[in-house]
């Protein structure tokens, strides 16, 4: 009888973990499922249709995979939503992971956890037609110098334009990519600074008379600007999750990941 | 010193010891408290982080002033519109009617308006129409979007002013064969905003703080500074910088609005 209740005590105990995964079980906010909030709205090309259950778009995508990797089915992933100031408030998170394009700094990590980066993002120069066609093909320094730039302010762009470009303008700074968008077809700015995937969508889809002028080389970047899942401090989960993403980057899922979500990121011309 | 005075002298000196023991109580009772709940050093760090004070308070400071040069150039233009429509609201010229409801229409569609939206709508919507520069400008548009709420505000304060002046004044006026015209002007109006001035301190208090809204729509003033500060530092003390610098003006003038509203009543008493 002792041996028939240890049996099944131990067919229970290895029951729940494989549910719960190899490192990460009892490390989540609730026991075998991942809790991972993403921005609100999320935005193309990173969650389709603003709908990360379906595990369209790249960081869907990502999130899913990185799920498999730690051992949680798709269904135990559940998803919220947060802003950027939810994500670094004092206090309790109400989620395991936090995927919005965040870019990786030194300061920020003081206060959260950040896995390895999952993305580089390099930095493009929206802009409109007109401006495009006056600046010509070939964007120099010395006309981003002159133009009037628009940046969001929760993003790693105003200090990417204020030291790389130096602009002889003060940028005005917004706080979502669609006041941006507002501005610049009111024609209150003449460019704004994304990351490349967000940029190209916004010109394709966003704007009427959008224009990708070009991109900044990523390698060349003193700090490139690489996102980032984003833990509460002295999260358990960080080494699961690195373990796992670094899993997906040695067998090349990430970068087919990539390549079917951010496959349009090739091609535009780099600024130098 | 009669009996009664010294007994007076001893019953304040006694309210003043308890008022000042109950308030170091008080405070004593927040300070040794609040940081004995469990998340006061995570609260700590990202509220009250002493060096990012310091290093964030000079650029605050300097962001500041845009607050302080859209307010000072909104007040004149807010006041002059104010003053027009709350006149139109209150001409009693048949011929003039139209003039009434659009003073009418004015105040309701603009008071109803949230300030936000109105800034939106008028920051991005107008120069969206094709303005060219330096037209477009969200300092120009957004300014309007302020003295277009605020004025609404402040033209009824002023025409409950006009409203609260005797009909006898007015009577007089018209006796001492003033026109109408001047009737208003050297009659009522001084009296009127005379007696609104503590009501317009306080629209005063409330614009300086809503001239932040404008960070909406581009323009880099203080709380947008702040926020960009918070992104890059992951830390809310630009926020608290930003509240410290916010009161350093507006606690005065909160006061002095006070001080003008205890005048006017003892004035009047």
């Amino acid at each position: 009888m002792k041996t028939v209740i240890a049996a099944v005590a131990a067919t229970l105990i290895a029951g729940s973990a494989m549910a719960a995964g190899h490192c990460a079980a009892g490390k989540t906010l609730t026991e075998g499922k991942l809790t991972i909030a993403t921005g609100n709205p999320a935005y193309y090309p990173w969650v389709l249709n603003d709908a990360p259950e379906a595990g369209e778009g790249f960081e869907a995508a990502v999130a899913y995979a990185l799920a498999e990797e730690m051992g949680f089915a798709a269904e135990d992933v559940t998803w919220t939503r947060t802003s950027f100031d939810q994500a670094i408030q004092p206090g309790p998170k109400d989620f395991d992971l936090n995927m919005q394009q965040f870019s990786i700094t030194a300061e920020r990590d003081k206060v959260v956890d950040f896995s390895a980066p999952y993305y580089t993002a390099p930095q493009a120069v929206l802009t409109t037609q007109d401006i495009f066609v006056a600046g010509g093909t070939s964007a120099t320094m010395a006309f981003l110098k002159e133009v009037q730039w628009g940046v969001v302010a929760s993003t790693t762009a105003l200090p990417v334009v204020m030291e790389q470009i130096q602009p002889t303008k003060s940028p005005l700074v917004y706080d979502d990519n669609a006041n941006v968008i507002a501005a610049m077809q009111a024609g209150q700015i003449d460019a704004a600074l994304f990351d490349l995937p967000t940029a190209l969508f916004t010109s394709a889809v966003l704007m009427d008379n959008g224009a990708i002028l070009g991109q900044f080389d990523p390698a060349a970047a003193e700090n490139p600007d690489q996102f980032g899942a984003l833990m509460p401090e002295g999260s358990a989960l960080k080494a699961c999750v690195d373990e796992a993403l670094d899993a997906l980057k040695a067998d090349g899922s990430l970068a087919a990941i990539e390549a079917e979500w951010l496959q349009e990121a090739t091609g535009v011309p780099l600024i130098k | 010193m009669t009996r009664r005075a010294a007994y007076e002298a001893r019953q304040r000196r006694r309210a003043n010891l308890i008022a000042g023991g109950s308030t170091v109580a008080v405070l004593l009772l927040v300070i040794v408290l609040v940081p004995l709940a469990p998340g006061w050093e995570a609260v700590r760090a990202s509220f009250f982080d002493g060096e990012i004070f310091l290093r964030t308070f000079p650029d605050l400071a300097r962001a500041f002033l845009l607050d302080v040069a859209i307010f000072a150039w909104s007040v004149p233009m807010i006041f002059a519109m104010g003053l027009a429509i709350a006149l139109a609201r209150g001409t009693n010229n048949p011929a003039l009617f139209p003039l009434r409801i659009f003073g009418a229409v004015y105040v309701d569609l603009f008071r109803g308006i949230p300030v936000v939206l109105l800034v939106y709508l008028v920051g991005f919507g107008i120069p969206g129409l094709g303005l060219p520069r330096p037209w477009n400008s969200p300092y120009i548009w957004g300014t309007v979007a302020l003295v277009l709420t605020y004025s609404a505000y402040v033209a009824e304060v002023l025409r409950s002013g006009i409203e609260s002046i005797h009909a006898s004044q007015r009577n007089a006026a018209i006796c001492l064969g003033l026109s109408e015209r001047d009737t208003m002007r050297y009659v009522i109006l001084p009296q009127a905003i005379r007696r609104v001035v503590p009501a317009n301190m306080n629209m005063l208090v409330a614009l300086q703080k809503d001239v932040a809204l404008l960070s909406f729509i581009g323009p880099v003033e203080i709380l947008r500074q702040a926020g960009i500060f918070k992104s890059l530092l992951a830390n809310f003390t630009p926020y608290v910088v930003a509240a410290v610098i916010f009161l350093c003006v507006t606690v005065p003038a909160t006061r002095y609005a006070d001080y003008l509203m205890n005048k006017d009543r003892n004035a009047r008493s």
